[in-house]
């Protein structure tokens, strides 16, 4: 693939695995195991089982007549809102969790920002019966508090991260500081194509199913397999690197990801890493990041917390440079109108990170035959006080 | 030869090493604790720079980074101490931090500037050796700058060779896989980590760090080794009011047959 990983595991300038000796063994050992691992039936077999009867895959692609009728082209939305536990995290989760038991590890961990990806890992742990300890920031754990329970029940430990700023990307320092301490049984689950390599590639490869599934199903619906414009929303990025995966190599298919740009990019309190952040290394990559003249990482703001992280998968930084993918922004105005527009043309309630992405559809002209898809990650569910609260429902 | 290699090829047993964190616990304490270190005989520096998020760190490091910072600590403010530092410190003296702060300042410009104030190494955990012989051995190189490896108990033979092959000063030692400030335990398997990496005669001298803090840890270290290195240890002393006279009693605990260099 032209935008493909190298045996280094960069993507043009980006990724590698900038991490300390404690980690290489483990890290290295990943990378050793984890594409036999995928390419073994057995895996292949019960990662799709469980993605067709527990997760409920394939998520429908819907033909959204009043958005196309409003924007004067097809719109669709890939449904990964409709995924059991509610987004795209859960394809990532299972697929870690087979190699984990594969690689004979007891004890997951993870880290997680609003909860959507420790949810999705508590999920498959209790599914496989195997030990969960979740890090998360200690003002996030206040901040989204139902998915905090909602974890316990599952059965995971939650651990609060109290350093630095106390959110993602300080719970993603906590859990790579465990497994430096447990880098025998201990398999890191990550949640976003984020961290040292094999990280971005192996979790690219589990949510490319959703591009997978998107192709086969324009094709159906429309009798074209490539639509004209793909869009989808990145805070790490992992629902946009699924959503484009298969269409990477079709170079006419336009691919725009939606960053936050929270109260405005020069706000002071934005997400948005491509037009704000420089070369740089964070959580073993190197990436483009937001920080501080002298290097040190900027806490970003936006009003979804799954979108507030300083830096983006390398794969993206290289999209990016090699401007394969135009990387826009939205600010959290212009999401939550747009999540509002959703819920009163088409009856879903998208999260509030997928609304960004819907958000675009606003700055963009169309020509009537054009195909758009646009992924809706997540479900609404987790939002709906920020909506109530902003809307005053 | 810089300080440090020649550091080593004078003296090769019971070198004793000191880590404590550029701004902390006040902005400009950086020389005196130096100075102080010197003086109670300590045989050379690794002198941090701080980083908002410090992966390898144990919450002692993590702590001081964070207070440094929030007291103005930069790399630019750090270079212009360590101006005034070389004109009352003269052992060894070792930058230890995260790479990305080096990128942001650019490592070319970085390393030619650490080498002008009198800086013999860099110890940066997360520079991986292909990123550091693909694009920034150069720069270390042509200012003589001696880049220091971390080997654990997990690093594999053939990865200890070819790290053995990259160093120009020691190999840094970590008596066990985890972050900074832990306790260390001498068991077994530990010792026989410290015998192996002795029996491979690796032509770089090895320091031990992490987890040594007193006299008993120390001594054991260097059994095996030809020196350690205290970093959680000093640094939470750093903590109490008025640390500067504690220092030589500290450095004397951990070595009693010193004498200090008035």
């Amino acid at each position: 693939m032209k935008y493909g990983v190298d045996e280094h595991g960069y993507y043009g300038d980006f990724g590698g695995a900038y991490i300390p000796e404690m980690l290489y063994p483990n890290v290295e050992a990943l990378r050793k195991q984890y594409l036999q691992v995928l390419e073994d039936n057995d895996f292949k077999a019960e990662f799709d089982q469980l993605l067709k009867d527990y997760v409920g895959r394939p998520s429908p692609l819907y033909h959204a007549k009043r958005y196309s009728e409003k924007y004067g082209a097809n719109i669709f939305f890939k449904r990964e809102d409709l995924n059991h536990t509610g987004s795209h995290k859960i394809n990532n989760a299972i697929g870690q969790i087979l190699l984990a038991e594969r690689l004979g590890k007891k004890r997951i961990i993870a880290e997680t920002g609003a909860g959507q990806h420790g949810v999705a890992t508590a999920t498959v742990c209790a599914l496989k019966g195997l030990e969960c300890v979740v890090y998360m920031g200690e003002i996030d754990m206040a901040r989204q508090a139902p998915n905090v329970s909602r974890m316990k029940m599952l059965g995971a430990r939650v651990v609060p991260a109290t350093s630095g700023s106390k959110t993602l990307k300080d719970a993603t320092n906590e859990a790579l500081r465990d497994w430096i301490g447990n880098p025998e049984d201990t398999h890191y689950i990550i949640g976003s194509v984020v961290g040292p390599y094999p990280y971005p590639e192996m979790v690219a490869r589990f949510q490319s199913i959703i591009s997978y599934e998107t192709k086969k199903q324009l094709l159906e619906q429309t009798g074209r397999e490539l639509p004209e414009y793909v869009l989808a929303c990145v805070g790490g990025g992992s629902n946009a690197i699924g959503m484009f995966y298969h269409f990477l190599d079709d170079e006419e298919v336009k691919l725009i990801a939606v960053e936050a740009a929270g109260q405005g990019i020069n706000s002071g309190h934005s997400a948005a890493t491509t037009a704000l952040g420089k070369d740089g290394v964070l959580h073993g990559m190197r990436t483009i990041l937001m920080q501080t003249e002298d290097g040190q990482v900027i806490e970003p703001y936006s009003i979804s917390a799954g979108l507030d992280y300083p830096g983006i998968g390398p794969q993206h930084a290289h999209l990016f440079k090699a401007d394969r993918a135009q990387y826009v922004s939205a600010t959290d105005e212009e999401a939550l109108q747009a999540g509002l527009l959703c819920c009163q043309l088409e009856g879903i309630i998208p999260a509030i990170e997928s609304s960004h992405a819907l958000a675009q559809l606003e700055k963009m002209q169309f020509k009537n035959d054009d195909n758009i898809v646009i992924c809706i990650s997540g479900r609404g569910d987790k939002d709906l006080d920020t909506y109530i609260k902003h809307f005053g429902y | 030869m810089n300080r440090l290699q020649n550091l080593f090829a004078n003296k090769n047993d019971n070198l004793l090493s000191i880590y404590f964190t550029a701004g902390y616990p006040e902005l400009n304490a950086t020389v005196d604790i130096a100075e102080a270190l010197e003086k109670a005989g300590v045989d050379f520096l690794e002198v941090g720079f701080p980083y908002s998020d410090p992966v390898a760190d144990g919450p002692t490091i993590q702590q001081s980074s964070e207070k440094a910072l929030e007291n103005g600590m930069t790399v630019n403010v750090l270079f212009e101490q360590l101006k005034d530092l070389r004109k009352r410190v003269s052992i060894p003296i070792l930058l230890m931090g995260y790479i990305n702060p080096m990128v942001q300042y650019g490592v070319e410009r970085f390393c030619k500037k650490a080498a002008e104030v009198g800086v013999d190494g860099l110890i940066i955990p997360d520079l991986p050796m292909y990123e550091y012989e693909k694009l920034y051995s150069g720069c270390f190189t042509e200012n003589n700058l001696s880049n220091i490896f971390l080997v654990t108990p997990n690093t594999s033979e053939e990865r200890i060779r070819k790290i053995d092959d990259l160093s120009t000063g020691f190999i840094y030692l970590l008596s066990s896989s985890s972050i900074t400030g832990s306790n260390l335990q001498v068991s077994v398997p530990i010792e026989d980590y410290y015998k192996r990496i002795k029996a491979m005669e690796l032509k770089n001298p090895t320091i031990i760090g992490f987890g040594i803090s007193n006299s008993s840890t120390f001594n054991k270290a260097c059994q095996y080794a030809n020196g350690a290195i205290v970093g959680s240890a000093f640094v939470k002393l750093l903590a109490t009011d008025n640390y500067l006279p504690l220092i030589p009693d500290f450095i004397k605990n951990i070595k009693p047959d010193l004498s200090s260099r008035g």
